[in-house]
């Protein structure tokens, strides 16, 4: 048997957030869940709607990491952001095609599709979500 | 086979991703002149990125300037020579990224840097037929070159997606005539398990890119009637800059209808993105009742040769994505080292 890095399942269970920014958002107070539930975690209400979060938002801030576990050693240095989306939902995700020094608080950027990991030893890729700077009109 | 009926472009996407290596950069390592590179600067995928992540870029712009509903496409067909995996498609992926139904056909296309072309001609004949209402019709490669090969100074990244319906009045553009040229020709190919190509430089020009280019745009003028004045804009494949130059010059083409549509001396060859990208940037441009000839070529080899008239629908359609220049002026130049990194050609 491989010994897989990347928990298949658990992956191939998450792409609807990680492929196309979908969750669940709850109707009684907007709490959004990455990932179905019968209960939204925030007020205990029990009416949660698929949703979707914009692809769009800004940058609240960052940190560069320069030493990571060995499935993203290959990415380093690579950036993690905390990102506003346009719907007012905080999350987290990596930062692409740009350098630390281009990014400021509140730049405006938007999703895209990336390698995340590959897996060691089966080679599986791992896609997902991740920002970049909004490409601009020249 | 010519006539191609009641199929359109209602969407297209172009997309480049931001490293460049320069030419001049490729030299230095491999000691040859400066003078001698055959193109400015190439496009370079970055270590998150591959032929998939790629698609899904062009292809989102597709679907955005389409002004449609993801769910109604009914067909991703991918043309690349670079597939992250030897065995699992890509236009599954693309699909489930974008949105897209799991209700569709999906398959990857192989034919060198014709393989995008292939993608399209399966998808017009899909909604021609009307077993389809609207298909994904995508080129999109991080070609790779030996390194101190002569293929390393323009093997480049890039991809570009086609979303193609039926004809209506705000389409961007309508198909009219296609012809496509293939023979046994050895003048590329890789063998699998190899991670490069192999060429000969005795097929390259000559009896590959120009033979079949040639004749598939001379077959498809004198099957259809048409000139070259007829044109407004002439697309070739671009393995480099001086070919379609060649091409061109051969078929007594004007430089001003070949130019527009050049993307290699910027961005490289990007293999089965290369002529779509060109179109796409014609398709920047254009104005409703233009005519295009778009030529690809793939090594193998053969060429597809397509009339594209342009639509009303594209003034409007094309403000929704940015233009490929947006694309052009992002860019960060990186030195032999890194793009040794992104590349993965590091193997320890
Ligand atoms: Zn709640």
């Amino acid at each position: 048997m491989l010994e897989f890095g990347i928990r298949i399942p658990r992956y191939w269970r998450g792409k609807p957030f990680r492929y196309r920014l979908e969750g669940f958002r709850c109707e009684e107070c907007g709490e959004f869940h990455f990932s179905p539930r019968l209960v939204c975690r925030k007020c205990g209400g029990k009416r949660l709607r698929r949703d979707k979060l914009s692809e769009r938002g800004r940058l609240i801030c960052y940190t560069v990491v320069k030493s990571a576990s060995p499935s993203f050693e290959a990415y380093t240095p690579y950036i993690v952001g905390l990102i506003q989306t346009e719907d007012g939902t905080m999350i987290v995700g990596q930062l692409t095609d740009c350098d630390p020094e281009e990014l400021h608080e509140g730049m405006d950027v938007e999703a895209t599709i990336r390698r995340l990991q590959t897996d060691g030893e089966s080679r599986l890729i791992a896609y997902g979500y991740k920002f970049r700077p909004a490409i601009q009109r020249p | 086979m010519p006539q191609i009926r009641d199929a359109a472009i209602h969407g297209y996407g172009g997309y480049v991703p931001r490293l460049r290596i320069k030419a001049t950069e490729i030299a230095r390592i491999w000691g040859k002149e400066s003078g001698e590179v055959p193109i400015k600067e190439k496009a370079v995928a970055a270590i998150d990125e591959d032929a998939i992540t790629m698609a899904i870029e062009a292809s989102r712009y597709a679907i955005r300037r389409a002004g449609i509903d993801a769910a109604r496409i009914g067909a991703v067909h991918v043309g690349t020579e670079s597939k992250p995996y030897a065995v699992k498609p890509s236009g599954t992926i693309v699909a489930e990224a974008l949105g897209i139904g799991s209700n569709i056909t999906s398959a990857d296309y192989e034919f060198a840097c014709k393989a995008g072309t292939e993608a399209m001609q399966s998808i017009i004949a899909m909604v021609s037929a009307r077993r389809i209402e609207y298909g994904l019709a995508i080129g999109s490669d991080t070609a790779q070159g030996r390194p101190g090969d002569a293929l390393e100074y323009t093997a480049a990244s890039g991809a570009a997606a086609l979303v193609i319906g039926r004809e209506t009045r705000d389409a961007i553009a309508r198909f009219e005539y296609s012809v496509t040229y293939v023979t046994d020709t050895p003048d590329f190919w890789r063998r699998s398990y190899e991670r490069f190509p192999m060429h000969t430089s005795r097929f390259t020009g000559e009896p590959a890119y120009f033979k079949h280019t040639i004749t598939a745009v001379k077959n498809l003028l004198a099957e259809n009637g048409y000139s070259i004045n007829d044109f407004d804009y002439f697309i070739f494949h671009q393995p480099n800059v001086k070919f379609p130059l060649t091409a061109a010059k051969i078929l007594s083409i004007p430089l001003a209808k070949v130019e527009p549509g050049i993307v290699s001396d910027v961005v490289g060859n990007t293999y089965a993105a290369c002529s779509m990208l060109g179109l796409v940037k014609v398709l920047d441009i254009a104005k409703p009742g233009q005519r295009i000839l778009m030529t690809s070529f793939g090594s193998g080899a053969g060429s597809d040769s397509f009339v594209i008239t342009v639509g009303e629908g594209i003034e409007e359609k094309r403000e929704r994505a940015p233009p490929l220049a947006a694309f052009f002026s992002r860019k960060k130049t990186i030195d032999y080292g890194m793009y040794l990194k992104m590349r993965d050609k590091i193997r320890v």
